[in-house]
């Protein structure tokens, strides 16, 4: 399903395949993101989610393939992609506060040598204020709840100021109240016409998050909106074995699929 | 040594206190700043394998050169100390090896061939050469200003770096993929800031030597984390630190002819290590201690409160006596005889005599107010009261107390 004009395509990646040592993590993946879109990018463990996002994102080099953003490759667009890396990514005993790491989501337009001043500080307060933060700028980062720090990292990645945001598992071990404010994040992102694509874990909420989905395991198994693409056979083909129990929960409360599970543990 | 004044007034005028004294802060300084990196990067062994890879640096200087400068020498370790970083990088990224691994083998490789050349040259008998050992355990009382000139140099060019990259080695710290993302050049700040801790070790060789050099590095910057959480404050506070261990080792090592200064100027950085872990506000284990008994404390009079106001209440009457272990029965593993001394110190309880205690108005009221408390915050969320807790919510307790 490719498109004649990836011209103007903020992410558009063509047989893209990335491994670890010998071991295939993502295999001739073909993506197409179209502009504005929501998307969330759901597979089983080692489906290599993380992985294609760091690929797009060129910390981590694929044997073969190609992604563009914008039709030019990354090193050329790193203005309009930021980026959320997931919380236990980084030590959050490091000395600095709320404030400052989301100041550090300006250093990439400050360049060498520049230090950040009052327009920085000013331009991480709005973004903390967006995520309900502002009260919390100048406590030590290890004193925030791992809601609080997800929210820091989001504000980080707003301060960018980007056309592209990708998430690698903001949702991952959040509070309700963090979880209510990504996603009104996520929602004006998408109403100021920005691109987002999403890591995520919980099936559940695909529908009612996301607009478009990309199911993931190793190979693409299946891309486009939530509502043709969400379905229980893709995602049977995604997850395999586990996918009964899964679907309980993607689907309306149903018992059947969970009788099935117990019957049908033989997987 | 007839006075302290008389003391500190040799280190103005007596040449070999005074550049021993200077040579011994400039290096507690310099580790201090650049060791905050490698601590905050959990890098510390790198401190360690990179002092004494620069051992054989050191002695193939003199032995290509024939001198003795110790800028010559410096720049020698400073090749040998980079070259092994460089390797621990590579053989890091290209097996599975894990680093910790290969910043030992890397360390007792280098080392090994270091001591082997030093055997050699000595064995060559050359006046000259007398003094490279002292690379092993630093000699500070040889130092002369010349090598406290060439300290000052090597090092403030590794400070004016870490001020020049203030922002580029904070992100690189705290979050290297975020950097790259950036478009930060990842892998060459790394070198770079690899580099600078070899800088500090290299100031450091001749003054305490590559055994202990690694202290320098690590010792003072773990001090100031204790005491605050703002990255340029520790910097700061870590070179703070690095200098007044430099000092105060240099000065009590002037007070006997067996003190070596070396040892003393580490010995002195752990000391502060020490008092930092223990009595650092935030972070510190007395002050962690104090606030656990506090909490503990506190706790424990919650509970007898409540325990004594619930036996209380079912004979409606909130003052009602009962015996300790009734008390005791109700909440149990709580030491109740000395908490309960400790309410009616504050005149909360009252012991009847025979063992029979009760809450006297005042406490009642104060238990009241404890389980209104937890009632705002939503009883199902405290954690599950032992089931012989005698609460009974039948009756209200507003009439009780009258």
């Amino acid at each position: 399903m490719k498109k004649q004009a990836n011209g103007s395509l903020p992410i558009h990646i063509e047989d893209l395949t990335v491994a670890y040592r010998e071991e295939p993590v993502l295999w001739d993946v073909d993506l197409d993101v179209p502009d504005g879109t929501l998307m969330a990018i759901v597979g089983p463990n080692g489906a290599g989610k993380s992985t294609l996002i760091k690929t797009i994102l060129d910390l981590i080099q694929p044997a073969a393939g190609q992604v563009r953003i914008y039709d030019r490759p990354y090193s050329e667009q790193r203005s309009l992609v930021a980026y959320l890396p997931q919380r236990g990514s980084v030590d959050w005993d490091f000395p600095t506060n709320g404030l400052d790491v989301v100041m550090m989501g300006r250093y990439g337009h400050l360049g060498w040598l520049k230090r950040p001043g009052p327009t920085e500080r000013r331009l991480a307060l709005e973004a903390l204020t967006k995520v309900g933060m502002q009260e919390y700028a100048a406590r030590q980062i290890s004193q925030l709840s791992g809601g609080q720090q997800q929210r820091v990292f989001l504000a980080r990645a707003l301060v960018q100021d980007a056309q592209i945001y990708l998430m690698d598992e903001p949702f991952q071990g959040v509070d309700a109240t963090t979880e209510k404010a990504i996603i009104t994040v996520l929602r004006e992102l998408r109403a100021a016409g920005r691109t987002v694509v999403v890591v995520h874990h919980n099936l559940e909420t695909v529908p009612e998050y996301f607009d478009h989905v990309l199911l993931l395991n190793v190979r693409v198994i299946a891309v486009g909106p939530v509502a043709e693409i969400f379905t229980p056979a893709n995602l049977r083909r995604a997850y395999g074995g586990h996918v009964e129990f899964l679907l309980a929960k993607a689907e309306e409360p149903n018992p059947l699929p969970v009788q099935e599970r117990t019957n049908g543990q033989s997987v | 040594m007839d006075s302290l004044f008389d003391f500190l007034l040799l280190i103005f005028t007596d040449y070999t206190l005074r550049t021993v004294t200077l040579g011994a802060m400039i290096l507690g300084l310099v580790s201090g700043l650049l060791g905050s990196f490698a601590v905050l990067r959990k890098q510390s062994l790198l401190g360690d394998a990179m002092s004494h890879a620069a051992l054989p640096g050191v002695v193939i200087a003199f032995i290509l050169t024939g001198s003795k400068a110790p800028l010559v020498l410096m720049l020698g370790a400073l090749a040998a100390g980079w070259l092994g970083a460089l390797l621990v990088q590579l053989v890091v990224d290209q097996t599975r090896i894990p680093q910790d691994s290969v910043l030992g083998i890397v360390l007792a490789v280098f080392f090994g061939v270091g001591l082997v050349l030093l055997t050699w040259v000595q064995r060559q008998g050359s006046a000259n050469q007398s003094g490279l050992d002292t690379f092993l355990f630093g000699r500070a009382a040889a130092l002369v200003m010349r090598d406290v000139w060439a300290m000052a140099g090597v090092g403030g060019a590794g400070l004016l770096l870490v001020g020049l990259f203030w922002k580029e080695f904070k992100l690189l710290s705290f979050d290297p993929d975020f950097a790259a993302t950036l478009g930060f050049p990842v892998g060459l700040l790394n070198v770079l800031l690899t580099t600078l801790i070899v800088v500090a070790v290299v100031v450091g060789l001749q003054t305490v030597g590559v055994v202990l050099m690694s202290a320098m590095i690590v010792a003072p910057a773990a001090g100031a984390r204790q005491w605050t959480d703002r990255l340029d404050r520790m910097v700061l506070l870590a070179a703070l630190f690095g200098a007044l261990a430099g000092m105060s080792g240099a000065l009590i090592s002037s007070l006997s002819r067996g003190l070596p200064t070396g040892p003393m100027v580490v010995l002195c950085a752990s000391l502060l290590v020490g008092i930092s872990l223990l009595f650092a506000p935030n972070r510190g284990l007395v002050g962690a201690w104090l606030r656990q008994q506090r909490n503990h404390r506190q706790l424990r009079r919650s509970a007898v409160l409540e325990a004594l106001y619930g036996l209380a209440l079912s004979h409606g009457d909130a003052t009602h006596a009962h015996q300790l272990g009734a008390v005791r029965a109700a909440i149990p593993g709580v030491d109740v005889r000395r908490t309960l001394a400790a309410l009616e110190s504050d005149g909360l309880a009252r012991g009847h005599g025979g063992d029979l205690w009760g809450l006297t108005p005042a406490g009642a009221e104060e238990a009241q107010r404890e389980l209104h408390r937890f009632e705002r915050h939503g009883l199902d969320e405290l954690p599950t009261r032992p089931s012989s807790y005698p609460f009974s919510a039948e009756i209200d307790p507003a009439e009780v107390v009258k």
